[in-house]
């Protein structure tokens, strides 16, 4: 089997299981949802202060919702032994991996985009910068979130009490992501100076843990 | 070997009261700060052990993926909690020594945020370790700690580059402006002292780590042999 017919293939079985039930982006939705409205409760804000704070509510509200995502990834694996099957079948790690992250990623992505109009409504957000860096911001720290995510969620499938582990393991590795993420997008809302350096970080970012995400993956697959 | 490290921790204690000795007595009194700058003898030295100790968790943890010897686990584990104790150290006394310099307890600025940022990593390192179950947690720890180590320079410069945008308005101080002779020396032995106390308690703990992996490794057996009640 080759790498990239294993990862379509559980790709589209995981978007088909998604589209059927739609549980991960439903809860991720009516979750964002809520965040929105509590925030917008707490802070109250002008059209001019949300511009100024709105980079920190997106990505902690996206932040938070993608772990409900992130959490469900591996947990149907677990259900009749599938990861063991996998364990023993000859397709390779990686083709898992790679199949598992971009799924998340396209969960937040459609959440984000459905999300995005409701921000914008709530909070009167108008971009003072160019939009399409936000979406190329969305994009890069999307994948920086997910990619290291889904990683971490096959390490705490295998904890006690795994849905609390993720993220107590996943957002101190992310702080840098998250403050190149919320500072990129401040930055082109008051569109003040350029995010150039933080998008050059999300790169580096997506890079570097790619790589170790599929050096490391096959281990923790295989650990017993 | 008892021999040994019996004569290594006497020679640390006498390391340590020596050191004391000379930060607290020696040493002069730093003109503008006065007294509270003797707490840099303390809190440099902390950093460096807690820096080794996150270096040594890191190697240890790439050794114990790649050979599978428990020792090596166990000296990960030993190391991260040495690592964080002493990085807990650096994140209390710099604020007891900033309160009266800089007038606050604490900025964020590149090198205190990014402290604490690993403070944070390694204690999630810790606590994965605590709730692993099994004979996996070795490995998810050793994954971790590679991430964790990885992640390290990319804060910093992510940080520093936050902070050089957005100037923080307290900078004054810093003990970049070159040591008196005898401040220079009372630092050294206070270097040394805490690397040997360092080195100190990563041993001890390390051998704990082995005594509890013999142990659990006897429960297993009892149990194996239908003895355990």
């Amino acid at each position: 089997m080759s790498q990239s017919s294993v990862t379509r293939s559980t790709l589209l079985k995981d978007l088909r299981m998604e589209w059927r039930s739609k549980d991960a982006i439903n809860s991720m939705l009516f979750f964002s949802l809520l965040v929105v409205v509590i925030f917008s409760f707490a802070f109250n804000p002008t059209a001019e202060e949300s511009r100024q704070i709105a980079g920190g509510l997106i990505w902690v509200a996206f932040l938070f919702a993608a772990v409900v995502a992130l959490n469900q990834t591996w947990a149907r694996e677990l259900r009749n032994q599938v990861l063991d099957a996998y364990r023993v079948s000859p397709a390779p790690p990686n083709a898992l991996f790679l199949a598992k992250a971009l799924g998340n990623f396209l969960f937040v992505v459609i959440l984000e985009t459905l999300m995005a109009p409701l921000f914008v409504v709530f909070y009167q957000l108008r971009s003072v910068g160019p939009v399409w860096q936000l979406v190329v911001v969305a994009l890069l720290g999307t994948w920086a979130l997910v990619v290291n995510g889904t990683f971490f969620a096959a390490l705490s499938i295998r904890t006690r009490s795994r849905e609390i582990m993720l993220p107590l393991i996943l957002f101190p590795i992310s702080i840098p992501a998250l403050l190149a993420m919320v500072d990129s997008t401040t930055t082109i809302l008051t569109g003040d100076g350029t995010p150039s350096f933080w998008l050059k970080m999300l790169v580096v970012y997506d890079v570097v843990f790619t790589l170790v995400c599929l050096l490391l993956f096959e281990t923790v697959l295989n650990a017993e | 070997m008892k021999i040994i490290s019996i004569g290594f921790v006497i020679l640390t204690l006498a390391l340590l009261g020596f050191s004391t000795y000379q930060a607290l007595v020696v040493a002069p009194t730093e003109q503008t700060m006065g007294e509270v700058q003797r707490i840099f003898y303390y809190h440099v030295p902390s950093a460096w052990v807690a820096g080794l100790c996150f270096a040594v968790n890191f190697l240890a943890s790439v050794v114990y993926l790649w050979k599978r010897s428990l020792n090596a686990d166990a000296l990960a584990a030993a190391s991260a909690e040495v690592g964080v104790v002493f990085c807990t150290i650096v994140l209390i006394t710099g604020p007891i020594w900033a309160r009266p310099v800089w007038g606050i307890w604490w900025t964020w600025d590149a090198r205190l945020t990014t402290t604490l940022v690993l403070w944070l990593i390694y204690v999630s390192y810790l606590v994965l370790r605590r709730f692993a179950t099994g004979g996996q947690s070795q490995v998810l720890a050793a994954a971790l700690a590679i991430f964790g180590f990885v992640d390290v320079p990319i804060v910093y410069m992510s940080i520093r580059w936050f902070r050089t945008q957005h100037p923080s308005p307290v900078m004054g101080g810093g003990e970049n402006s070159g040591l008196a002779p005898e401040m220079l020396h009372a630092f050294l032995w206070n270097l040394l002292a805490f690397t040997f106390v360092g080195i100190c308690f990563i041993v001890a703990r390390y051998r704990l780590q082995l005594m509890e992996n013999r142990v659990e490794a006897a429960h297993a057996q009892l149990a194996l042999q239908g003895g355990a009640r």
